[in-house]
């Protein structure tokens, strides 16, 4: 079968690599670009938020190269991303496209479902189960690396010297990744990667901020969504730091903390949990991050996403009560660059002001 | 000679240039609007100040700001280039160092600023609708066939405005044919609008934010009379209009432009002859790797100085 599946960062590279292993020809997604968007629009309900929007222009692009099988999630509780799906399918059909949506739901919302799901794909590959399970083994550790090194460039990047370096060695870790085909393989590679990113010239002199990232987790991982956004800090000086990762989201503790812990740090505020996608998980992680000293929040949100939106109305008391300013995104079809920089430029100012005041505060109270 | 700042704020629809003295007084300032070639506009506002200004005030700074803030400063030879909230705020600050609001209405976007004891502490620039903005009450001024310098004026004589949709101008346009139709009378459907402006406004790009008087109004849509009364209605605070609440942004990179001479020797700004310069601006797509950058060159007199525009920063040229 020639399988192919949304783009989310650089997850595609683990994804690649499980897809091929298992049996099956892969249909890398292109980046979404200009025209994704525009079939996207074209083809998706007015009202549909941008995850939504990207993902319809992915399935025709990827349909156009030839797919048979896209593999995505589904998702339960309050958010209608958990519907996108059937939506999906139901669009290509009309439009007359051969191409087949396996969703996955959480598995222990209906085992037998995500069973047989996993079954389709896997037996028609024809790998044994030991093999199947092998192969799976490695693109979790690929992905897990993908993560560590994407993790390690936001904080390189406030110190590089020569503007891009970051990202242009950040590439080339994934490439070694790309690469590696064992465990051994993949360790070695994610080392190499991490070591080239640590002795990339830097200026350590520098003094960046540090702000935390939150809200819906496509626009949030996937840097074409938002504006390179990540990257743009980096580049004003800014350390980033990401509330999640896909490696996190799927249960690795190092890169997420169980969500118990942050719907506990957002009871004050917003007793329901959860509400939705992250609606709940990004006023957690706005005290969280206000209590391990950041200097300021940004949160990321689709037009029209219900769940951003409650956090929203919330996160104005969070700011006042935690002392931590919050930037908020709401990110649309449009394209241009210019106000999102022109709001980074102000918050950094903002922020900067801030932490100087801070400092001489406190300045202050030791020379007493 | 006099020393003076340039300031310049050009933005997608007006570019305004102004100068001041070492004490912040306006020299000069002036109006044109961008039509789109922003290139071109900042050399001819240039050339104003110079023909009004030359022999008797040199630049001693320049600044620049607004949507166009790093290419107007190519063009120019900038101090400073800097973001307009920070603009607006360092000029409000100028005129009011008390003020704690600054609720700033243009063309095509709205701003809050939130100031506490001198500093920036939150702001808000509206994200995906123009509906809060000056455009709309341009739209359906054009559709009732008042100039907008009339709308203002108009509106202060209603004593009864009606009720009109705000959310978006599309529905506001519906809603104000049926209260015409209904028989109101014009100044009530302006003052309507004008009402409408501001909720809309207080909703979206005000919404969570602790307005606390002073408050100041600027941008172009503060000459608007009609606006200044419905905001005092719905924040019941009197609202402050600076004597050049139009050309506040310019005034602030011009303020900013005279504090970042002070940390070095010199200015960059290549004199008022910058019209006489020519300059072009040329694209291409780097083929280097899938994402196919569009690079932007931008030449001086035929040589390129600078170029921006790919992610991966192989390309770049910073203009100095």
């Amino acid at each position: 079968m020639k399988i192919s599946f949304p783009r989310m960062g650089y997850s595609y590279i683990a994804f690649k690599w499980l897809v091929e292993n298992i049996g099956h020809e892969c249909i890398v997604p292109p980046e979404p670009s200009e025209r994704t968007l525009d079939l996207g629009v074209r083809y998706s309900p007015e009202f549909a938020c941008i995850p939504y929007k990207i993902l319809t222009g992915t399935y025709l692009e990827v349909a156009d190269m030839g797919a048979e099988v896209v593999l995505t999630s589904g998702g339960i509780g309050p958010c209608r991303a958990g519907y996108y799906w059937i939506m999906h399918q139901q669009m290509l059909d009309e439009l007359g496209i051969d191409l087949k949506i396996i969703a996955f739901e959480p598995p222990l919302n209906n085992i037998s479902d995500f069973w047989q799901k996993l079954k389709l794909v896997w037996k028609s590959g024809g790998l044994s189960y030991r093999e199947f399970i092998r192969v799976m083994k490695v693109a979790w550790e690929k992905l897990k690396a993908i993560d560590d090194l994407e993790q390690l460039s936001f904080k390189v990047r406030p110190y590089e010297i020569h503007r891009g370096e970051t990202s242009r060695t950040l590439w080339k870790g994934l490439d070694f990744l790309d690469e590696a085909n064992s465990i051994p393989e993949i360790k070695e590679a994610r080392s190499e990667g991490l070591k080239l990113l640590n002795s990339m010239p830097q200026d350590k002199t520098r003094d960046p901020l540090k702000v935390g990232i939150i809200g819906e987790i496509y626009v949030v991982l996937e840097p074409s969504a938002n504006h390179y956004i990540q990257i743009m800090l980096g580049e004003a000086g800014v350390e980033v730091d990401r509330s999640m990762y896909l490696s996190g989201y799927c249960g690795r503790r190092e890169m997420h903390r169980p969500n118990e812990e942050i719907f506990a740090m957002a009871r004050p505020y917003l007793n329901e949990a959860p509400i939705g996608g992250h609606g709940t998980n990004s006023i957690g992680e706005t005290v969280l991050y206000a209590k391990n000293g950041f200097d300021g929040v940004i949160q990321l949100a689709p037009f029209a996403c219900i769940p951003e939106i409650v956090a929203k109305s919330i996160i104005p008391r969070v700011s006042r009560e935690q002392d931590i300013p919050v930037l908020t995104f709401f990110i649309d079809e449009q394209t241009g660059k210019a106000g999102v920089q022109t709001r980074i430029e102000a918050f950094v100012d903002l922020l900067e002001k801030r932490r100087e005041r801070k400092r001489k505060e406190q300045g202050r109270l030791r020379a007493c | 000679m006099l020393k003076g700042y340039l300031g310049l704020d050009v933005g997608s629809v007006s570019t305004n240039v102004v100068v001041i003295d070492q004490e912040g007084n306006l020299l000069f300032s002036r109006y044109l609007r961008t039509d789109g070639k922003p290139i071109q506009t900042v050399q001819r506002a240039v050339q104003l100040a110079g023909e009004e200004l030359e022999g008797k005030v040199t630049i001693a700074g320049a600044g620049t700001t607004g949507s166009a803030r790093y290419l107007s400063s190519m063009v120019v030879g900038a101090d400073i280039v800097k973001n307009e909230i920070t603009a607006h705020a360092v000029a409000a600050l100028n005129v009011n160092p008390d003020v704690q609001t600054i609720i700033e209405i243009g063309g095509q976007d709205s701003k809050i600023i939130i100031l506490r004891d001198g500093v920036v502490i939150d702001f808000a620039m509206n994200t995906v609708c123009a509906a809060g903005t000056g455009s709309f009450l341009d739209q359906q001024a054009a559709r009732l066939r008042i100039p907008i310098e009339e709308f203002g004026g108009i509106a202060l004589k209603s004593d009864n405005p009606v009720r009109i949709a705000g959310r978006c101008a599309v529905f506001a346009e519906s809603d104000m044919i049926h209260k015409q139709q209904l028989g109101h009378n014009t100044e009530d459907i302006v003052a309507g609008l004008c009402e409408a402006l501001v909720r809309n406004y207080l909703n979206n790009v005000g919404k969570g934010k602790e307005l606390l008087a002073p408050i100041l109004f600027q941008g172009g849509v503060a000459a608007n009379q009609g606006l200044v009364k419905a905001f005092e209605k719905y924040l019941d605070h009197p609202m402050i209009v600076p004597t050049h609440f139009e050309v506040m942004g310019a005034i602030g990179a011009a303020l900013l432009a005279s504090e970042a001479v002070k940390r070095k020797s010199g200015t960059l700004f290549k004199g008022f002859e910058v019209k006489d310069i020519t300059f072009k601006t040329t694209s291409f797509e780097c083929k280097g790797c899938p994402n196919c950058c569009e690079v932007v060159q931008f030449s001086e007199n035929g040589s390129v100085v600078a170029r921006w525009g790919d992610r991966c920063g192989k390309w770049e040229i910073q203009a100095s």
